[in-house]
């Protein structure tokens, strides 16, 4: 019992290292070229490489939210889109500084907020230097969370009729509220608010956080590494939460409702807690694409975009978070950038011109794809199994050391059957001390893991 | 009054346009539990189809072509992409539906570059008449009795006619009806050409009095005829023409308001808000029957 309680400390604690080394290579990718301007074009700003990691660190947020929801308390709601528009809405509206305010609601004349977030601690930290900084980075924070809350605050209130339907019913219902809150946040007469069916615009985006001189060339990026970090946060929070008794209880509601309402789950809490995180971090993950396409409109949040973060949970494989960022990814490198070539016209050198290939082949290929996945891989790219961070992490490393210790033993054998592992366990313990029936343990499911990929 | 009656009168043939669709959503739900997704996108792809036929071939032709390759449409679409999911959980079928709307939205755009595409004029259908003073075309008049009439002769089909009893059975059970030497297969498919054909014919109808298809023009139609199939109690026909004429009258009604109320954005959110009442208030629709759970 106390083993594996320790292990389980140092699995958190080993996620969080693995989880800070990849925002530091992020830092790292982004600022090669200011320091080696001589880097390849692929790690250049303008690289797609960059668009990619940013759009990919926004909806691999939005797709775990999703994935909270439909894989881990089979709720099927395709209401994602709309919350992703509150939270879009919420932050563009707070954020927009007071100077700009004019400029963006000029067909009605100024917004009925008078001053932002940012304009708000800016009174405070300074407006100039590094208290502007902090004035930005608090104003964004704060923006974020309440856009998140905005997102939740709605989500409760749809939840209340809505969460008693079932599966299909309750995928069209959320959808049509979606539909709703677009229509709602188009309307001319809100327009001193939401700017009408116009975008709002001018808030800080991502590129607000590149470190500049006095002369205004960049020092320092951190254009990529706010989404990266914002998601890993959230993403990080809603892992916990599956993994605490709320998210068994979510996992039960899954698997079987009656059973779990006999074992003394309330169905209704249960879903409303889960409806409600899911959306506010959707809310977020609205607000941090606005902050990705610099701007807010109500128009972008159609029920394609919801279809759209659908897919790649399926594609991840519904009821995994690893999964679904995974999936994200791939889904957001291949749609921007790797089938690419799909759209533009190629003529070999011998005059041949490749058929087929003009504007819109990709997403043809792309949804060909996609349908491929769901008909013929429905668990999709990791079933419900995760990777385990820490494990990848430190895993490599320690079965490394197990074969090394093994090696000297000479004796052993890793790929001993579960039944008899504990004599080896014991040679091994004398040269590693502590976890070495851990190690042989993850040794085994990492191979059988790595024999299902294959 | 003049635009009281061109509001009604185009409100009537809106709904006509959505009770064609509705009926093979309605159709399939009540055999498949499924929410075909994809159908508004069939019906999106006929309208496409119907561009393109009448560029080379004359209309008379055309328009059976557009129905027959729409058939053949919905039901290869059945036997690809839903037909190996016949046991998977109701969520995967939803899933692959979606996966098929998303792709025939993609294909729509490569095929016609993404620009709106203008539905060519039909002859006696796009022609102007007068009606109590107001402009309006044929197919406005025509709509509501063609669907009248189509109606008539689907509901002696199912009522009368072997396959109807088939589907019949094959909606109130699954599986007993298997058990009863009923080819599951043959009706399903016989569902959706039947959903497919009246799709084909709402197309023609609905494109000729709108001025332009995009990639994305099936989708909302496709949503609002679920939503009318809902209100009718899913699985009754009659229920899903009732639920579309007044979702259609609604619809118009909203956009014909006085343009100073500034409320014609809603004329989709009402679609979706009478939904959400529905489901509340009544979830087994106006005519549909209560379905209970047995643990």
């Amino acid at each position: 019992m106390k083993q594996s309680n320790t292990t389980g400390i140092s699995r958190k604690l080993s996620a969080m290292i693995s989880i800070g080394v990849l925002l530091l290579l992020v830092i790292l990718l982004e600022n090669l070229s200011t320091f080696f301007p001589g880097v390849p074009q692929v790690l250049q700003p303008t690289s797609p490489l960059f668009t990619v990691l940013k759009k990919g660190a926004v909806y691999s947020l939005v797709a775990v939210t999703m994935n909270l929801l439909n894989g881990f308390t089979g709720l099927f709601s395709l209401g994602q889109a709309g919350f992703m528009l509150l939270g879009a809405y919420t932050y563009a509206i707070l954020t927009v500084p007071a100077a700009m305010k004019e400029q963006v609601y000029y067909l009605f004349g100024g917004c009925a907020f008078e001053s932002s977030l940012v304009d708000l601690f800016g009174a405070v930290f300074g407006t100039s230097g590094p208290g502007r900084a902090v004035a930005m980075i608090l104003g964004v924070i704060l923006a974020l969370i309440l856009a998140g809350c905005v997102a939740g605050f709605f989500a409760f209130l749809i939840g209340l009729p809505v969460l008693r339907l079932k599966s299909d019913y309750l995928a069209i219902a959320t959808l049509g509220f979606a539909e709703i809150l677009r229509a709602i946040f188009q309307w001319q007469k809100l327009g001193p608010v939401t700017n009408g069916a116009n975008m709002i615009k001018g808030f800080p985006t991502f590129s607000s956080f590149n470190i500049t001189d006095g002369s205004g060339r960049v020092i320092l990026r951190l254009s990529t590494f706010i989404p990266f970090l914002v998601s890993s946060i959230c993403i990080l929070l809603i892992v916990l939460l599956i993994n605490s008794s709320y998210g068994r209880a979510f996992k039960s509601i899954r698997d079987d409702e009656i059973a779990s309402e006999a074992m003394g789950i309330s169905l209704s809490k249960h879903k409303m807690i889960s409806f409600v995180i899911s959306s506010f971090f959707a809310g977020i993950g609205g607000g941090l694409f606005a902050m990705y396409v610099a701007n807010a409109q109500a128009k972008a949040f159609t029920s394609t975009m919801t279809y759209e973060i659908l897919l790649i949970v399926v594609v991840g494989g519904i009821g995994s978070v690893s999964g679904s960022v995974i999936a994200t990814f791939l889904y957001v490198a291949c749609s921007e950038w790797w089938l690419r070539f799909l759209d533009s016209e190629i003529v070999l050198k011998s005059g041949f011109k490749v058929p087929l290939l003009r504007n819109g082949f990709r997403m043809v290929v792309f949804s060909i794809v996609i349908m491929v996945i769901v008909l013929f891989f429905s668990q999709g790219i990791m079933g419900d199994r995760e990777i385990n961070i820490g494990a990848l992490f430190s895993g490599g490393s320690r079965r490394k050391k197990a074969a090394a210790a093994a090696g000297s033993a000479g004796t052993v054998d890793i790929s001993v059957s579960a039944a008899d592992k504990t004599a080896p366990a014991k040679e091994i313990s004398a040269g590693e001390g502590g976890s070495a029936d851990e190690n042989l343990k993850e040794t085994v499911n990492d191979a059988a893991q790595d024999e299902v990929k294959k | 009054m003049e635009y009281v009656i061109s509001v009604l009168l185009s409100g009537i043939s809106v709904g006509g346009q959505y009770a064609l669709i509705a009926i093979g959503y309605t159709l399939v739900y009540g055999i498949l539990r499924l929410i075909n997704f994809a159908h508004g996108d069939v019906f999106m792809v006929a309208g496409l189809m119907g561009i393109y036929f009448t560029a080379v071939l004359p209309i008379t032709l055309s328009i059976p072509l557009v129905i027959l390759v729409t058939v053949a449409l919905g039901f290869a679409i059945e036997r690809v992409a839903y037909k190996p999911l016949r046991d998977a959980p109701r969520m995967s079928v939803m899933i692959s539906a979606i996966g098929v709307s998303y792709l025939l939205q993609n294909s729509a755009t490569y095929v016609t570059g993404g620009q709106p595409m203008t539905y060519p004029k039909i002859p006696f259908l796009s022609n102007t008449i007068n009606v109590a003073g107001t402009q309006t075309k044929w197919v406005v008049i025509l709509t509501p009795f063609l669907v009248l009439a189509l109606v008539f002769v689907l509901t002696q089909l199912i009522d009368r006619t072997k396959i109807g009893m088939a589907m019949r059975a094959v909606s109130k059970d699954f599986e007993t009806s298997r058990l009863m030497g009923i080819k599951i297969n043959s009706v399903i498919s016989t569902t959706f050409i039947i959903g497919s054909a009246l799709a084909a014919v709402g197309s023609v109808l609905f494109f000729t009095n709108y001025p332009a298809i995009t990639p994305m023009a099936g989708a909302m139609p496709g949503l609002k005829a679920f939503v009318a199939a809902v209100f009718g109690g899913i699985g009754s026909i009659p229920g899903a023409v009732i639920g579309a004429f007044l979702i259609g009258i609604c619809e118009t009604i909203i956009k014909g308001l006085p343009s100073a109320w500034d409320v014609s954005v809603f004329s989709d959110a009402f679609t979706f808000a009478l939904l959400i009442i529905i489901l509340i208030f009544k979830p087994q629709g106006l005519f549909g029957e209560a379905a209970t759970d047995k643990v």
